[in-house]
């Protein structure tokens, strides 16, 4: 892998991205914008309950309604074997998904889909659902980790024994999955200590809330070969999932990407997809499916509630000496928290010698969750951080100095096992305590608070082409849909390799049959990765342009070199050629210029973010106003700065909202009562400040820009950031998220 | 030979070994000669993410070892 070099012409610079004026004019089409002639209308039957046995279904009243064209329920999808596959906590287990999406012998939550409908209208779909009749034996439902992990709680599942206790279980369980990471001498650590904080927190199940709903639209044809349309984070998964728990053969189908109006993590995963295909092959039309808000609440994932118990200890001078973690994580429905990186990243940042973390996976009457945004950090780090801010007070050490001072650095061993490479934490603590925000002064109820977090990231499968025009312009071909301005930072790491303009280069995000396989845009990893594989593709095309030059010139291949997006002879002996003259008179030196790259990379350098929120909690409401919000990110290498200070600024209004106000808010029964964006309060602009953003660069020495993920890690430390402003300004710790106005005053009448 | 630390839910296996050195060119044969050491652990490591040097391989078990390799067992991590 080559080094960083600085001058850069176009990385690091904000040119207008290329996809801008499409989305600003609504020309851009997203999931519900596709449609086909003659097309059906698919809805979903729901369970209304939360756990109940499904005794019967009956279809006949249904399927004779007018306009009705076909009807599926679990019993049309093949019972697939117990069989996981990447992507997920543990894998994800296909069996389970294929009931998520389908249930086939039992309900496990409200919204749980039953049965789907195609008719020719979408009201005739919708009365024929109603119609259905379905027969359930309503069963006891668990509906809090605290309930669902009790000897005697019913049980969902009676295959299901927990993984990872010290002796093998001898009868099925709620709790799926035991984890645990141990170090050190807890006894040593805790006679070190002069200083010891424990307390437990709690965080509730909240969405990923993007702005647009699934939808999809699918077209089996008389052979077997489909075409899906649908917004997604990865058309390839879509199409491995879908033609999985369908049966089909994956090069039978081709899905082709819509434009993505946020996933979050949320579009990792498929819901509608195999039911919209599987009825287009039903009743041989086209069938178009789109959730509707309450939909997507109900049955598309949050992110996991949570409950953890943190104990740390401290001696004096501020050095970090034992830790324990006990972490329990709402799994909904089916296995699958992200319980893992859970346990890995809670004391991530910090480099305590004597440590034990203990993590649950928990499965319980709720909507199975997804992936959400560096999954399993934020809560981690909200009970973590808040545990650190009062060691910090305890001690009578500034917050961001107690951090520096046991700060992980390169080549320390992380907590969960292996040794840092270069990483930029202490620089990002260093930002934010020499940031003039951190020094600003306070007024009466307000306070300031700080907090930080660390994120994996990932590399991933990867194809990517590159192709000059005959007009010397340039397609860069990625198979990864641009969430967060990818098209134009792969755009620039091509224009800054051939030497020409950034605008000459259209980037195309091409369907699954038109360019090789790409994992998800996921993990943050696609300015790492199908960057990785554009600069080689355009290396590989740099080197065959000077060798045609050479050929021109009837000169060996090493008096050429390409500066400024021409060959240049090095003697001086030959006239530059341009792009333009060589991709014009390529058919002459051995056809046209492409080249395709194929990476799985390894060397996702890590992120760490350290952020700085100030807020002033009004005493007679419990209101809590965010005044002003610093994220300070190591982003390795910003190619488009625009987008990665948006990553910054999203993740941190994302995490604000969760420490706020977002919560799945459920009634007695099981049934979540605000699916909806009224209801459910997601921060909108005028609820916040700008936030601010300082971008560190600490290159990451395995990609060739020194590009860092950027998308996840800004998530992770706003709750415990808010937290520990509402402590400073109202000496009260918030234990329980969401800090809703109600939780607020109720700490305040606690005096 | 490169180094292989063992998580704590492998211990048992291991009897109690939190780490030991392992000649190996590759994981395939890490995974073989950890199997002959420790019946059973490799069925265990099937559905573990393998980190060597720090960095997590998908699909690792061609991946090469370097005498001075270092190789953790972790969860599988998705991103979001």
């Amino acid at each position: 892998m080559t080094t960083t070099r600085t001058g850069y012409k176009w990385v690091g610079t904000r040119p207008v991205r290329h996809d801008g004026l499409d989305k600003v004019t609504g020309r851009a089409r997203f999931g519900a914008d596709y449609a086909t002639a003659g097309m059906l209308h698919g809805v979903v039957l729901r369970s209304p309950h939360v756990h109940a046995r499904i005794l019967s279904i009956d279809l006949t009243e249904a399927a004779a309604m007018p306009g009705v064209k076909a009807i599926i329920t679990g019993a049309d999808l093949p019972d697939i074997p117990d069989e996981t596959g990447t992507g997920s906590e543990g894998g994800i287990n296909f069996r389970d998904l294929s009931r998520n999406i389908l249930a086939r012998d039992k309900v496990l939550y409200e919204g749980h889909p039953v049965a789907a409908v195609a008719a020719v209208t979408l009201r005739a779909a919708q009365r024929a659902a109603e119609a259905i009749e379905v027969d359930y034996e309503i069963l006891p439902a668990v509906l809090s980790l605290e309930e669902a992990m009790e000897d005697d709680a019913p049980v969902l599942h009676d295959d299901l024994f927990t993984l990872g206790l010290d002796s093998p279980p001898d009868r099925p369980s709620n709790i799926s999955r035991r984890r645990v990471i141990a170090r050190g001498d807890l006894d040593a650590g805790w006679e070190e200590a002069d200083v010891v904080v424990e307390r437990e927190y709690t965080t509730k199940a909240v969405h990923q809330g993007y702005i647009e709903p699934h939808a999809v639209v699918a077209e089996t044809g008389e052979d077997g070969r489909s075409t899906l349309w649908c917004s997604s984070q990865g058309h390839f998964a879509m199409r491995t999932y879908t033609t999985k728990v369908l049966g089909w053969e994956p090069g039978d189908m081709k899905v082709i990407p819509a434009e993505i109006g946020g996933g979050f993590g949320g579009k990792t995963t498929i819901y509608l997809e195999p039911l919209a295909a599987l009825l287009s092959r039903r009743a041989g039309r086209a069938v178009k499916m789109v959730m509707t808000r309450s939909e997507v609440f109900r049955a598309t994932g949050p992110t996991s509630g949570s409950v953890m118990r943190i104990k740390m200890g401290a001696r004096r001078d501020g050095k970090l000496v034992a830790a324990t973690a006990w972490m329990a994580y709402e799994a909904g429905a089916f296995p699958g928290s992200p319980i893992g990186p859970g346990v890995m990243t809670v004391l991530a940042c910090y480099d305590i010698p004597n440590v034990l973390i203990e993590g649950y996976d928990v499965v319980l009457n709720k909507p199975k969750v997804a992936a959400y945004r560096a999954p399993g950090a934020p809560m981690a780090a909200f009970a973590a951080e808040s545990v650190v801010d009062e060691l910090a007070e305890e001690l009578g050490i500034d917050p961001i100095e107690l951090r520096l001072r046991n700060a992980v650095t390169e080549g320390v061993r992380a907590v969960y096992g292996p040794k840092y490479r270069k990483i930029g934490f202490v620089e990002t603590l260093e930002e934010a305590r020499d940031h003039p925000h951190y020094s600003a002064p306070l007024g009466p109820w307000q306070g300031r608070g700080v907090a930080s977090g660390y994120w994996f990231n990932f590399g991933g499968e990867t194809t990517a082409t590159v192709s000059i025009n005959e007009d010397g312009t340039a397609v860069v071909m990625s198979g990864c849909p641009d969430i967060g301005g990818t098209r134009a930072a792969l755009a620039q790491m091509a224009a800054e390799e051939l030497g020409i303009d950034v605008h000459r280069i259209e980037p195309v995000v091409a369907d699954t049959h038109s360019i090789g396989y790409n994992d998800m845009t996921g993990g943050s990893r696609v300015a790492f990765a199908v960057g990785i594989a554009v600069v080689d593709a355009s290396r590989q095309l740099i080197e065959d342009m000077c060798s045609r030059a050479a050929l021109i010139w009837d000169v060996p291949r090493e008096e050429v070199e390409w500066v400024d997006g021409r060959a240049q002879s090095v003697t001086g002996a030959s006239a530059p050629l341009t792009l333009e003259e060589l991709a014009s008179g390529a058919g002459a030196t051995g056809g046209p210029l492409s080249a395709t790259v194929t990476v799985n990379p390894r060397g996702a350098g890590a992120g760490f973010s350290t952020q700085i929120c100030d807020v002033e909690v009004d005493p007679d409401t419990g209101l809590v106003t965010v005044l002003r919000y610093t994220v300070v990110q190591d982003a390795g290498r910003a190619i488009h700065p625009d987008y990665v200070e948006g990553q910054m600024q999203g993740g941190a209004v994302q995490g604000i909202g969760w420490a706020l106000n977002e919560e799945y808010i459920f009634d007695r029964n099981g049934v979540m009562e605000n699916p909806g964006f009224l209801d459910y309060r997601m921060p909108v602009a005028s609820d916040l400040p700008m936030i601010d953003t300082v971008i560190v660069e600490v290159p990451n020495p395995d990609h060739p820009y020194g590009v860092r993920g950027v998308g996840e890690t800004g998530i992770i430390p706003p709750m415990a950031a808010v937290a520990n402003a509402v402590y400073a300004a109202t000496g009260k710790r918030m234990q329980d998220l969401p800090m809703s106005p109600v939780r607020v005053l109720e700490a305040l009448s606690g005096d | 030979m490169a180094r292989v630390f063992f998580p704590t839910s492998l211990q048992q296996l291991t009897g109690g070994l939190e780490d030991c050195e392992v000649e190996a060119s590759t994981v395939r044969e890490l995974f073989a000669k950890l199997e002959d050491r420790f019946p059973g652990i490799r069925e265990q490591l099937a559905s573990a993410a393998v980190a060597i040097d720090g960095d997590v391989v998908p699909g690792a078990l061609l991946e090469r070892l370097d005498p001075d390799s270092e190789v953790h067992f972790l969860p599988a991590i998705s991103g979001g």
